[in-house]
């Protein structure tokens, strides 16, 4: 098999999975735009304050330690003992729809009606206060995160060795592929099916859609606004997870993993802000061009780090040719 | 006085039901502005029930209390023979009142079966993940109320423009649809805000055919908006009749058509005229 071709397989394997984690927390920003016309920049943050509040209860770290220590004088940083994965992921979970409440008990439900500019100003404020609380509660270091399902059953880490093998022997040309992304990937398609069915399906997956719709018409249909804002946040804050624990696995849990959202950014004028498939498509369009273009082109001729803005060029040309993004909606009007 | 538990039949043969709906004594203000003074009034079961008075009477508001758009300040709603607490426009909804707006409400990104089925949401009973999957209970439903929403399609006659999507229909048909959406929930009291607003004479004949065939056909309750006198007078059995926030007339088109208040109402007597009368 040809070498060179057989290279870019790779990295174009490689920038799949990679667009697989940029879908993942592009997902995020679609749900709660959808049904709310809300930008929210915090997700990003939120994708870190699950991230960490999962680490914090697996290591058994009691919150606000810092905060606990200074007003008392004690000296308690962990309860001593740690928690399985699987249960520490369901706290996790109840943690975040409890975020998902109070975002909207406490902020969004003042601001209904305003204009979209302000309920993105308060996203942002919404951003760095969520981050002041994660640090506040689990303390700053980097940490690393493993989640097991079972002793020796964690999420692998380091490259497959078997796919390698198999494909040397096979083509001639062993294919380095992240076990991590693997997992990834298959977890992101599970999640996007269960997204989608849940949308098209279920009585609250229509009342979301008709909330996105006309809010109005909603209520007169007997569908609960409040209601439906806090599940998409949840949702939003159970996707943000997922992404969480992917990218906190790649490379430690750390501040730096609130900067996916901007990752999210072109994804969304690619895929649209509003399509579910658009979020997906989008992402892996990003992740295997901006890995190829890097190859290819940035490489061999620009001098490399094209993947610093390759993602955002491309979002550029899309805002000109295609405002609406690939799947967004067209907005039809009859004059 | 009629009894509210009783039905009565008319003079040209209908049956009308017991009460089912009783507004008293309600008094809505925005600000210092009183939109509605003390106004008291019934819906009796299977009766068409219209609110009729110029424009700016208070009519509008009068709907959004009934649908809990609004909560009055001073007054009570009952409903089905318990006082209704101040509830959320879409606790009405699940209560079993459907309503249309003046403007029209419509999911205009869906298409016309969609906005339909939306009217079906209330009656969606069976399990999150059975619905998911598709399994079970959760198809029968389906199809159950797959079935109640192209009934009414059929009979509202939009069967050509099922799969259209709303956006795209003229203001007549997305009338239409929003009848039909507030049809498929099955409701016992149906509110009409202006029905035939801004149609021609024609839409506003389909209209009335549609809301009488609804009547007849399903037993509908049925409380219309009105400003236009002649329509409401051939639709409705009985009529209430504002002006400036207040109740002017109450009775059959006939009684309310020869009050003296009502004429006065409609040919713009100066009010501060009528004073001094």
């Amino acid at each position: 098999m040809n070498e060179q071709l057989a290279f870019t397989i790779e990295v174009f394997a490689n920038g799949l999975m990679a667009g697989v984690l940029y879908a993942l927390v592009a997902l995020g920003f679609v749900l709660i735009y959808k049904a709310s016309g809300i930008f929210n920049y915090a997700q990003g943050v939120m994708a870190l304050f699950a991230a960490m509040t999962l680490v914090g209860i697996q290591n058994g770290q009691v919150p606000f330690s810092h905060l606990i220590n200074a007003i008392f004088g004690t000296d308690i940083h962990k309860f001593g003992w740690s928690v399985h994965s699987f249960l520490a992921i369901i706290l996790t979970v109840f943690v975040m729809i409890a975020l998902a409440w109070a975002v909207q008990r406490f902020v969004f439900r003042h601001l209904v009606g305003q204009e979209p500019i302000i309920l993105f100003m308060a996203t942002i404020g919404l951003a760095y206060f969520l981050e002041g609380v994660a640090d506040l509660m689990w303390g700053s270091e980097l940490k690393a995160l493993n989640v097991c399902a079972a002793e020796g059953a964690c999420l692998p880490q380091g490259m497959n060795m078997w796919l390698e093998g198999t494909t040397y022997e096979a083509l001639g040309y062993g294919f380095f592929i992240d076990n991590l992304d693997i997992v990834a990937s298959i977890i992101a398609a599970i999640l996007v099916i269960g997204l989608v069915m849940f949308a098209q399906y279920t009585k609250q997956g229509r009342a979301m859609r008709a909330v996105a719709d006309d809010h109005q018409a909603a209520l007169s249909v007997g569908v609960s606004l409040n209601f439906i804002w806090i599940l998409v946040w949840s949702l939003a804050g159970f996707v943000a997870l997922v992404a969480g624990i992917m990218w906190g696995a790649k490379s430690g849990v750390q501040f730096s993993l609130s900067l996916i959202a901007l990752k999210a950014l072109p994804v969304l004028m690619l895929g649209g802000f509003t399509s579910i498939p658009g979020a997906i498509v989008g992402g892996l369009i990003i992740g295997v061009g901006e890995k190829l273009f890097e190859f290819l082109i940035g490489a061999p001729f620009l001098g490399g780090a094209t993947e610093n803005w390759f993602a955002y060029m491309l979002a550029l040309l899309f805002l000109v040719f295609r405002p609406q993004g690939l799947f967004g909606e067209k907005i039809i009007e009859r004059v | 006085m009629k009894d509210n538990a009783e039905s009565y039949v008319t003079a040209d043969g209908r049956t009308i039901g017991p009460v089912v709906m009783e507004m008293k004594n309600i008094t809505l203000r925005f600000g210092g502005v009183e939109a509605i003074k003390d106004i008291s009034f019934d819906i009796r079961e299977g009766e068409i029930r219209a609110i009729i008075g110029p424009n700016g009477a208070g009519k509008s508001s009068m709907l959004n209390v009934i649908s809990g758009f609004y909560v009055p300040q001073e007054g009570e709603v009952w409903y089905k023979g318990s006082r209704r607490p101040p509830v959320k426009p879409f606790e009405v909804a699940q209560q079993g009142i459907a309503r249309t707006f003046q403007n029209i409400a419509l999911f205009e990104g869906m298409s016309v079966l969609d906005n339909v089925m939306t009217g079906r949401l209330t009656h969606m009973k069976t399990g999150m993940l059975s619905q998911m999957l598709w399994r079970g209970a959760a198809e029968r439903e389906e199809v159950a109320n797959r079935e109640v929403a192209e009934k009414i399609i059929d009979f509202l006659e939009i069967q050509a423009i099922r799969k259209t999507p709303v956006a795209r229909l003229p203001y007549g048909l997305k009338k239409r649809v929003e009848l039909a959406r507030a049809l498929a929930a099955e409701p016992s009291i149906l509110l009409l805000d202006e029905p035939m607003a801004g149609m021609n004479v024609e839409e506003k004949e389909d209209m009335s055919r549609f809301i009488l065939d609804v009547n007849d056909e399903f037993g509908t309750t049925i409380a219309l908006i009105e400003h236009d006198m002649g329509v409401v007078m051939d639709l409705s059995d009985r009529v209430v009749v504002m002006d400036y926030g207040k109740k002017i007339g109450d009775g059959t088109p006939h009684d309310v058509r020869n009050n003296q208040a009502v004429i006065d109402a409609y040919l713009g007597v100066a009010h501060d005229e009528e004073d001094a009368t």
